[in-house]
């Protein structure tokens, strides 16, 4: 903490040095510049004629939504289970891909230098694009329908489990591992006996929190032609229907609250 | 024979998972009944599939060549768009988190507004940002004002749960301290609980920066502005070669976002 000294001899205590103090100032007058500037470029590119009306528009599109369609419910089930699947099937597969990635990926445990840095490209291709647009890329190459759904919730979970997996495997205990070793085990058998038991509970842990946030994703691959229930939301918005919009947004905000607290529970209890 | 007396013998094997067998077998029956009835369930059209593949050949070389050039318009207006909408969300939406994280954390917060805050929190976190979009984009038309009102709603969602939790968590006794000095609200909040919880802060608004751009990237697909309608049109017209550059921007910016935001959560630290 910079003291400076008045005239008169008494210590003035402050928290930065003048230099820190403009520095500090300079660095918010170009944040907020470069915010406005965004906010300039944001509404040269906004048709504030529609905005205006927004208010409008919002309570006519809930006078709509209301009362929900509840008998457009039973048409859901269908859908709903096939969400759930792709949800299940597209984290089965993607953790079942990210397991050798995040092994490759890990520091102490990866073969050579070279490819770790392969794996950490995968990790984050996998990683930088949403399933939403792997969603769009496998219809237009699978068709239409629950399997390219499943394969773009995989592809995306590659990176997310691949990463908190391979940063776990990096903050193990070497200790264990010395010991498996030091009994003349092989590469695989150290990994199997001294690696694999400490990174199981966290390896468990990522995949269900993966499930849970693989739900929430499911629910929208529809959009694309992905199948699940977000086929069912495009059709009922397509055709203005907003009474069944509402009923399926009450069905995806019920499964992922459940979801989420089977997750949050399922955690609980291993770690 | 018991595991011990199994062990003491040299036939050492490793304890299971789950130590009630009855439980263990149970739970792999269910786990195998429900992988057949899902599998059953899925039916793929192979004639498709195989027609597809071509194109899917297609699309991994493009890969290998993208082509940066024939677009390069709607790209470069696309990415910035997408960059401006990225700024300005998370910029507000970290500014709203803030008092709805503050009332969603349990230490500090009366009851109504507990609840009132981690409604507004479940209702954001539950809802993918296209949903979201799609109600945006009726009411607010089409473009990025849209995009930026979803991504600053998502915003909301996200850093207040965290802060909240992050607050639920903090060191009470700098609290007390302070209170005992005879601080008011304001600052107890300034001094006790905002130096607590800065570092994290950052780190988060770093971090959800990073992801407000990977979502702005797809919202564009329902017409919230950005980056994604580009790359929507591209895919649908099959021109692989200017969705892979696409991708291939999204990729390197989202890296650069990783390497500077490490860089400012070591330095708050």
């Amino acid at each position: 903490m910079p003291v400076s000294t008045t005239t008169q001899g008494t210590p003035i205590w402050r928290l930065r040095t003048t230099r820190a103090q403009w520095l500090q100032y300079l660095g918010w007058l170009t944040g907020a510049c470069l915010f406005l500037l965004c906010w300039k470029v944001i509404s040269d590119n906004t048709m504030w004629v529609f905005v205006e009306d927004a208010g409008r528009q919002g309570s006519d599109l809930i006078s709509r939504m209301l009362p929900p369609e509840w008998s457009y419910a039973q048409r859901l089930w269908k859908p709903m289970w096939d969400t759930l699947n792709i949800a299940t099937l597209g984290t089965l597969l993607g953790i079942a891909m990210a397991f050798p990635v995040a092994f490759l990926a890990a520091r102490n445990t990866t073969p050579h230098p070279l490819v770790r840095s392969a794996a950490l490209v995968i990790i984050v291709a996998s990683r930088s694009i949403n399933s939403l647009i792997w969603a769009m890329l496998l219809v237009t190459i699978l068709g239409p329908g629950v399997l390219a759904g499943i394969i773009a919730i995989a592809l995306r979970s590659i990176g997310f489990v691949g990463k908190l997996l391979y940063e776990a495997i990096e903050e193990i205990h070497p200790t264990p591992v010395e010991a498996i070793s030091a009994t003349g085990a092989g590469r695989l058998q150290v990994m199997n006996y001294g690696v694999l038991p400490q990174v199981m509970p966290a390896f468990a842990g990522i995949s269900v929190y993966r499930w849970d946030i693989n739900i929430r994703e499911s629910t929208v691959l529809g959009l694309v032609g992905a199948g699940g229930i977000g086929l069912q939301l495009n059709a009922a918005i397509n055709s203005l229907a907003w009474n069944q919009v509402s009923v399926i947004f009450v069905m995806i905000f019920a499964t992922v609250l459940v979801s989420e607290w089977i997750s949050a529970r399922v955690r609980h209890a291993i770690i | 024979m018991s595991r011990q007396a199994l062990a003491r013998q040299g036939m050492w094997r490793r304890q299971p998972m789950i130590q009630d067998p009855k439980l263990r077998w149970g739970l792999a029956l269910g786990a195998l009944v429900y992988l057949l009835l899902a599998l059953s369930t899925i039916d793929v059209n192979w004639a498709r599939v195989a027609e597809g593949a071509s194109r899917g050949l297609n699309f991994l070389t493009a890969f290998a060549q993208p082509d940066f050039v024939s677009r390069r318009g709607d790209i470069i207006d696309g990415i910035l768009e997408s960059l401006t909408m990225t700024l300005t969300s998370t910029v507000i939406g970290v500014a709203l988190a803030i008092p709805v994280g503050l009332g969603g954390a349990r230490n500090i917060a009366p009851w109504p507004i507990y609840y009132l805050c981690r409604s507004i929190i479940t209702v954001s976190r539950t809802f993918q940002e296209i949903i979201i979009a799609i109600l945006f984009v009726v009411m607010f038309g089409f473009g990025p004002l849209a995009g930026m009102i979803t991504l600053a709603f998502a915003t909301i969602g996200f850093m207040a749960k965290l802060l909240a939790e992050d607050i639920e968590d903090l060191d009470w006794r700098q609290v007390e301290a302070i209170r005992a000095t005879g601080a008011s609200w304001w600052q107890t909040m300034n001094h006790a609980i905002q130096p607590q919880v800065m570092p994290r802060l950052i780190g988060l608004s770093m971090y959800r920066l990073d992801i407000n751009f990977r979502e702005s990237a797809v919202i564009g697909i329902v017409g919230a502005g950005g980056i994604g309608a580009t790359l929507n049109t591209s895919i649908s017209r099959y021109e692989y070669d200017t969705s892979a550059a696409i991708l291939l921007i999204i990729i390197a910016i989202v890296l650069l976002c990783e390497y500077s935001s490490s860089h400012v959560r070591r330095w708050t630290q």
